[in-house]
């Protein structure tokens, strides 16, 4: 039993697809590709699964209106308790909570958590898709995109504590360096600051290299309960703290400067996992990285850094994959892409291999025993934050 | 890769190139939708929308959290109070961030930046912004914290839209920010039952001769 009074629970198996601009799969195919991955790595069959979560974010990116519908069959669904999570972005790592919730309940005795986004069929670009997120009437009008919110928040975060471009970029470095070693990355490369601070300006204080790509792709966990977890594999990995927040939709009515929604999530996951001091009991974490400046912001709202210290941190390779506390190791959106939802769940898979050693040639240092995965999203509201342990 | 066991192992996708994808190399099959809606604009907003068409700014005040809200709203999201009282407020503000933005909402580039910004309205209680534009200045020139007053459209051309406003542009600041802060004072107005959302959206459907 955990603290809760609730059953603990363990992700047993990982699997994902690549991370690509366009993918001949359709979405389904996609999914299948990344359970049956998850199944082959915990040596599972789809009649070992209980129930079912899938996760993908809005549904104009694919073009089917119920996507998780549409899903159940790639997922494995068929006949069995199927649900759909959805917090915008914040879904990928949601959807763990979610599938947790089946577990830990008593309920089910496994769950395969599954999320798949095919961002590439949406013409003439996938930005489009994200006008209708904007309130109807107050908003839309004035035609905004995805991009003015990013910009927006980052200016605000930048002046609030007197950041500069430069000590951003480096979070586009480091995360395209770490996606080099990653099998299903679609941006991995060697850069420089000056590469980010040079490459097209598209809304200023955002470059080019500043924003993860659109992507395909699919990525599944296993979670299984205490007792069940153990005969599946001798190296469970325990899901000890979930918790997420919204915020309110009157998003420019917010402090921009800091994601208080988040510290919020967080909080409510270290007092789950009985972590009190987040600062050195968090071995590695993955915070979302749609944009440079959201991993340090992220960071902030974790309680991982002090407010308008993350940037620092970045400076003193201290988030490198060898330094104190490594940050997107993966290679994060930035580096592995950003198929939306199984975006966020690519982070949750990341840390099953590293807490488990697996993580070969990303494999951080130290023996890393417990990490933290974000996602964010929705209206720029929502926080989601998973703790895990090995 | 130099490592055969680095994880995922198991890699299922097959990308596609833009010249595959649209040159014909694979099948594809295009489809659009002109999907139409029409939106009733609600109790607060309606009151909001009718404040636009007439050249006023309007917010309501929550006497229970103290707070003087924009948009208006029928209640209190934090104290869970209904609110029936609006405010006309200045129509000028601060610019609380902004951004210099060179792609139009579907990824097409442009050369003059658009200039969105979150703008603080004075009269609001302190945070309270909205979305619009910056107009009628050199973005060089823009920066956070300066002082900005709403530019309507013509009377006759407004409809009960936030593009009623056309944008906000720099006001002089010429006592620094003492000026603004003396006049940015709420005036009450009426609470919702004063406003009647029938003439707006009345006359935004003439306008825009939508009925049938």
């Amino acid at each position: 039993m955990s603290k809760t009074g609730l059953r603990r629970v363990a992700a047993v198996g990982a699997g994902m697809t690549k991370f690509m601009r366009r993918a001949l799969e359709t979405p389904n195919e996609l999914a299948y590709g990344a359970t049956s991955a998850a199944l082959e790595s915990a040596e599972m069959t789809r009649q070992d699964i209980e129930s079912v979560v899938i996760g993908t974010a809005p549904d104009a990116f694919d073009g089917i209106h119920m996507n998780g519908e549409y899903l159940t069959d790639g997922a494995g669904g068929l006949g069995l308790p199927t649900l759909r999570g959805y917090v915008g972005g914040g879904t990928g790592v949601f959807s763990v909570i979610q599938g947790w919730y089946m577990i830990a309940s008593g309920v089910f005795d496994t769950c395969m958590v599954m999320c798949e986004e095919k961002m590439s069929p949406c013409q003439p670009h996938p930005q489009g898709a994200f006008v209708t997120i904007f309130d109807h009437t107050t908003e839309r009008p004035l035609q905004p995109n995805l991009l003015w919110i990013f910009a927006l928040e980052m200016n605000r975060y930048m002046s609030a504590y007197g950041i500069n471009k430069r000590d951003i970029a480096r979070v586009a470095v480091k995360n395209k360096h770490n996606a080099l070693d990653h099998p299903a990355a679609q941006l991995g490369a060697e850069i420089t600051v000056d590469d980010v601070l040079e490459s097209e300006m598209m809304a200023w204080p955002v470059n080019r290299l500043d924003v993860s790509p659109t992507s395909d792709g699919a990525a599944a966990i296993i979670l299984a309960a205490e007792g069940t977890a153990e005969r599946i594999t001798d190296k469970p990995v325990w899901i000890d703290g979930v918790g997420w927040a919204l915020d309110t939709a009157y998003w420019a009515t917010r402090d921009l400067a800091y994601p208080r929604y988040v510290e919020t999530a967080a909080r409510r996951a270290y007092d789950m996992a009985g972590i009190k001091e987040p600062r050195k009991e968090i071995n590695i974490v993955e915070p979302y990285d749609p944009f440079t400046y959201k991993e340090l912001h992220h960071l902030e709202g974790l309680l991982l850094a002090d407010k308008g210290g993350a940037p620092q941190l970045a400076a003193d390779g201290v988030l490198d994959r060898d330094g104190d506390m490594p940050s997107c190791p993966s290679g994060g959106l930035l580096g592995v892409g950003n198929p939306i939802a199984a975006a966020g769940l690519m982070k949750i898979c990341e840390l099953f291999w590293q807490l488990r050693e697996e993580a070969g040639a990303r494999q951080v240092p130290g023996q890393p025993k417990t990490g933290l995965a974000q996602a964010w999203g929705d209206l720029m509201q929502v926080g989601t934050v998973v703790v895990m342990r090995r | 890769m130099s490592d055969p066991k680095t994880p995922p192992t198991k890699l299922a996708g097959t990308p596609l190139s833009s010249a595959q994808f649209k040159g014909g190399e694979i099948i594809t099959w295009d489809d659009r939708y002109t999907v139409e809606y029409d939106w009733d604009s609600g109790v607060a907003i309606a009151a909001y929308l009718d404040g636009l068409k007439n050249g006023k700014l309007l917010a309501s005040y929550s006497p229970s959290s103290d707070r003087t809200v924009v948009p208006p709203r029928t209640f209190d999201e934090l104290t869970w109070k209904e609110i029936d009282d609006l405010r006309c407020l200045p129509g000028t503000g601060r610019v609380n961030t902004f951004s210099l933005c060179y792609v139009n909402w579907d990824a097409s580039r442009r050369d003059d930046p658009l200039i969105p910004a979150v703008i603080e309205l004075d009269g609001a209680s302190d945070g309270m912004g909205i979305l619009h534009m910056l107009g009628g200045v050199d973005p060089e020139a823009v920066h956070i914290g300066m002082a900005v007053e709403a530019v309507w459209k013509a009377e006759t051309e407004r409809q009960g839209a936030i593009t009623d406003i056309l944008h906000f542009r720099p006001v002089a600041e010429p006592g620094g920010s003492g000026d603004l802060d003396a006049a940015a004072t709420s005036s009450p107005t009426a609470g919702f039952s004063d406003v009647d959302p029938g003439a707006t959206k009345s006359d935004t459907d003439g306008t825009q001769g939508e009925d049938s």
